[in-house]
């Protein structure tokens, strides 16, 4: 717009949360003074209707084209005020608040001197709005189509929520099989439902899904675009098994040259598997893969007269020419769902996990109990000379934990919880066990817990206030050194089996997923989600949520339930078709950059290139910003030499006279 | 100096922290000297360090850039920019005979509305140790 600008002050009482400190009139009047300053008002509440016809009415009768609104901050209202005055035919943009409650009348308690500041934020308001330009925001098509990574729970359960609501989901899981950590789990507390049981059919739903493309046994290696178009491209790595010819039979384990040789990842390194495997017996998909780094031929090049696998298998499924495969799509939105490591019980020496096999940790036990682990659910443990079936068991919590020597202050949020089941399910096994739990503090905060914490107490589990200092091997028996704090009693306890209560902690591989999503992590290392109260499963990054283990140690519940919302959140775009790009990007004066990319290194979200044009005649390089990518910050405009790339609504020559405003007026 | 000298402060604020942490120092009713007048910016990055000295030369007696912590930018890496530049600006400035007590930098969050009451009373506090700034102006830019 070349017009002549006509700037309306609409100063606002806010009943009299600003008028009892700051003279309105005063201001109002003073506002009229200003340049281009046609109208000026005050009004009991600006941002009621009525408020709103006032400014609407003005620019009809006035022919006002800026808008000033001096009330609270633009952080609360500006969408209220721009929508209002593009009801009346003007540009959203050609407004700018001053904030007279939240950063004047509310702080300050003198009249004059409030009344004198809010005079100076009114023109400085007035000093950029003159040079304001109208903008259009744009809309973009939006794939209908979501890319979680990791099938734990959180990933198979958002996984299953967009692709019921008939969206395309590309779920890509890094292991040969889906379930994650809780495929591993035997009972779930506080129910007590076992977890397979639950876990599978949704493990199966998420591989027949005609929505869900299931890529296992494969990473995300790029992914480009933004919100609503995020270009993806996945490596399928090599099962050396043809996928469709697999049936699942399993005679290939069975005869392998190395078979039950290698710890099996799924058994915690308790049972044993074949260099070609299944991880567990209902893994999802339901085929084998060859492990490169322990199948004789892949390693040596050699495998007795010819690979035993490829002999016996009657699907003629095994391919040992077989390479990793690059998958290409598009996605409209993200979700990390990428869960947790459990703590490596040996970075704390002094429970001795690495010296003695009768010290296990939490993961270890889960497998131990469960029917389909590797001792068929017989809780059986070595104590140096024999096996043994432990009466003396001792729990350890917090292991990892609100410990600050191993990095960890925060609290791991499951480990209570499981330790009492793993006691109940101990009392369950072995009813002559004695069992004790040595704890700080016991929190059983979520629905259900304390009545089952409670439960577990009367059955005969003792809970020992104390925080063991050290372990250590005496006759056949293991000593735990602990001071009972609640009594001040030092105890020596001879026990046959210690479980190390290990916490969740942020996965060692998650840096491959920061960069590749330009993530943050908080505080704790666990991704940072973009407001911890009201934004919990969004990220800085717009079109990328954040669901299960990877934002913070979480239960099977929460975790579920932030998959749902990372889920419908995700699903916001996918459902539009269309996401809006901010209009208040950069832009390059193509006549005075000189292509020396300064800008193009600063931008955080690489939303600046180089390209060529034609410059009277010669072939110059030139900046351009990709508008969809670009949020706006202004960052390269402050390091641009010769001011040419600017962000909009806050381009030098808005924010120069907003200072000489505020300076001349002293 | 006169007696009842009040220094006149110009503050960048990016949007996501200082700016919320400053509003929310006014929902709590956090009472603070009135000599600080904010320029609202999206990102601390934005702060061209000419910004500052044309406060100053247009009149300010102080200066104050307040972002996000290092790390919680929500640009990812604005206030790191802001942090290089300005730690430049403040060499420059002491090195041309600017008071060093004129030129604040902060780190305030959306939840630190009583840490933007002690920077505001911080950043007074000191431009009025140094007094009314007279150095460098030239003319008020005819806006
Ligand atoms: C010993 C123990 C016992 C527990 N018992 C209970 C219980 O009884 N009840 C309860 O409610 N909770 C329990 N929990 C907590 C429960 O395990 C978690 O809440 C749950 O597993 C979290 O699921 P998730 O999907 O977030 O993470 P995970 O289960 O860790 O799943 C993450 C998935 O992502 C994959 N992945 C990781 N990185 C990538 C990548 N870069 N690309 C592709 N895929 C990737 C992983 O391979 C994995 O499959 C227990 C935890 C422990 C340690
Ligand atoms: S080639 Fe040999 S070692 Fe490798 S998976 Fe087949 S049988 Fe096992
Ligand atoms: S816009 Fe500025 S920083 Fe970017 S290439 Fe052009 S001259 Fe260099
Ligand atoms: S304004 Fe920020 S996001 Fe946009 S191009 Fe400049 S540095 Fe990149």
């Amino acid at each position: 717009m070349t017009d002549k600008p006509k700037v309306g002050v609409y100063v606002c009482h806010c009943g009299i949360n600003i008028s009892a400190t700051v003279d309105v009139e005063t201001v109002a009047d003073y506002a009229l003074k200003l340049p281009n300053v046609e109208v000026a008002r005050t009004y009991s509440y600006m941002c009621s209707d009525p408020g709103q016809v006032l400014i609407k009415n003005d620019i009809k009768e006035h022919g006002l084209n800026r808008i000033i609104v001096a009330s609270c901050s633009p952080r609360m209202h500006e969408p209220t005020f721009r929508k209002a005055i593009q009801e009346a035919g003007l540009n959203p943009y050609y407004l700018e608040m001053a904030n007279i409650r939240e950063q004047c009348s509310w702080v300050h308690e003198d009249m004059e001197e409030a009344t004198a500041k809010s005079k100076k934020l009114v023109a400085s308001a007035v000093a950029k709005v003159r040079l304001l330009e109208a903008l259009e925001s744009k809309e973009v098509d939006a794939e209908p189509a979501a890319l979680i990574i990791g099938a734990g729970i959180a990933g198979i359960q958002a996984a299953l929520d967009i692709a019921d609501a008939g969206f395309k989901v590309f779920l890509v899981e890094k292991t040969p099989s889906v379930g994650g950590r809780m495929a591993q789990l035997d009972k779930t507390f506080p129910t007590l439902d076992c977890s397979a049981c639950i876990l599978t059919p949704k493990m199966v739903d998420c591989a027949s899904h005609p929505n869900i493309e299931l890529l296992s046994y494969s990473e995300v290696e790029e992914i480009g675009g933004y919100i609503g178009n995020f270009d993806v491209k996945v490596r399928k790595k090599a099962r050396y098994v043809d996928f469709d010819k697999c049936t699942g039979c399993g005679d290939c384990a069975a005869e392998c040259r190395v078979k039950d040789r290698f710890p099996s990842e799924f058994d915690q390194g308790m049972g044993k598997r074949s260099a070609i495997y299944l991880p567990f017996p209902q893994a999802v998909p339901a085929k084998y893969t060859i492990d490169p780094e322990s199948c004789l031929y892949l390693t040596r090049g050699k495998c007795g007269k010819g690979p035993k696998c490829q002999e016996v298998c009657k699907a003629e499924a095994i391919n040992f020419e077989q390479e990793d495969e690059i998958v290409e799509f598009k996605v409209g939105a993200v979700i990390v769902a990428t869960g947790f490591d459990p703590f490596d019980a040996s970075r704390k020496p002094e429970y001795g996990y690495n010296d003695y096999p009768n010290v296990i940790t939490g993961m270890e036990m889960e497998r131990l109990v469960s029917a389909s682990g590797p001792t068929g659910g017989k809780v059986k443990v070595f104590n140096g000379e024999e096996e043994i079936e432990p009466k003396e068991v001792a729990f350890i919590k917090c292991v990892g934990s609100r410990d600050a020597s191993v990095g960890n202050e925060y609290c791991s949020r499951v480990c209570c919880m499981y330790v009492a089941k793993q006691a109940h399910l101990i009392r369950d096994k072995i009813p002559d066990a004695n069992i004790r739990v040595y704890y700080i503090d016991v929190r059983a905060f979520g629905k259900g817990f304390e009545e089952f914490y409670d439960r577990v107490r009367r059955e005969n589990v003792r809970y020992i206030r104390g925080n063991p200092s050290e372990i250590f091997k005496r006759g056949n028996k293991l000593v735990v050194k602990v001071e009972d704090t609640l009594t001040a009693t030092p105890l020596e306890d001879e026990v046959d089996l210690v479980v190390l209560g290990v916490g969740l902690e942020p996965r060692a591989d998650m840096r491959e997923i920061m960069d590749l999503l330009r993530l943050s992590q908080s505080p704790d290392r666990f991704f940072l989600e973009a407001h911890p109260k009201l934004r919990p499963v969004d990220t800085a990054t717009e079109g990328v949520f954040l669901a299960g283990c990877c934002q913070g140690p979480k239960d099977i519940p929460d975790t579920v339930a932030q998959a749902k919302g990372a889920a419908s959140s995700a699903m916001i775009p996918l459902a539009r078709g269309k996401v809006m790009i901010s209009a208040q990007v950069a832009e390059v004066d193509e006549a005075t950059c000189r292509g020396c990319g300064f800008c193009v290194n600063i931008c955080p979200y690489t939303a600046i290139e180089l390209v060529k044009i034609n410059r009277f005649g010669h072939e110059v390089e030139v900046a351009r910003v990709n508008e969809a990518l670009c949020k706006g910050c202004g960052s390269c405009s402050a390091g641009c030499l010769s001011d040419s790339i600017q962000p909009k609504s806050f381009r030098d020559r808005q924010i120069l006279p907003q200072i000489a405003a505020l300076g001349v007026l002293k | 100096m006169s007696e009842n000298y009040e220094p006149n402060i110009v503050a960048f604020l990016c949007n996501w922290c200082s700016y919320a942490g400053a509003d929310l120092a006014g929902t709590s009713r956090v009472h603070y000297p009135a000599n600080i007048q904010v320029i609202r910016v999206m990102c601390s990055g934005r702060v061209n360090p000419l910004y500052v000295m044309n406060a100053l030369q247009q009149g300010a007696d102080g200066v104050l850039i307040s972002g996000c912590h290092p790390g919680d930018c929500h640009y990812m890496e604005g206030n790191f920019y802001a942090r290089r530049r300005m730690g430049m600006l403040k060499d420059l400035m002491e090195f041309v005979g600017v008071d060093p007590k004129r030129f604040h930098m902060s780190w305030v969050s959306a939840s630190e509305g009583h840490k933007w009451k002690e920077v505001v009373e911080k950043t007074v506090e000191e431009a009025r140790e140094a007094g009314p700034f007279e150095g460098f102006r030239r003319r008020q830019i005819d806006w």
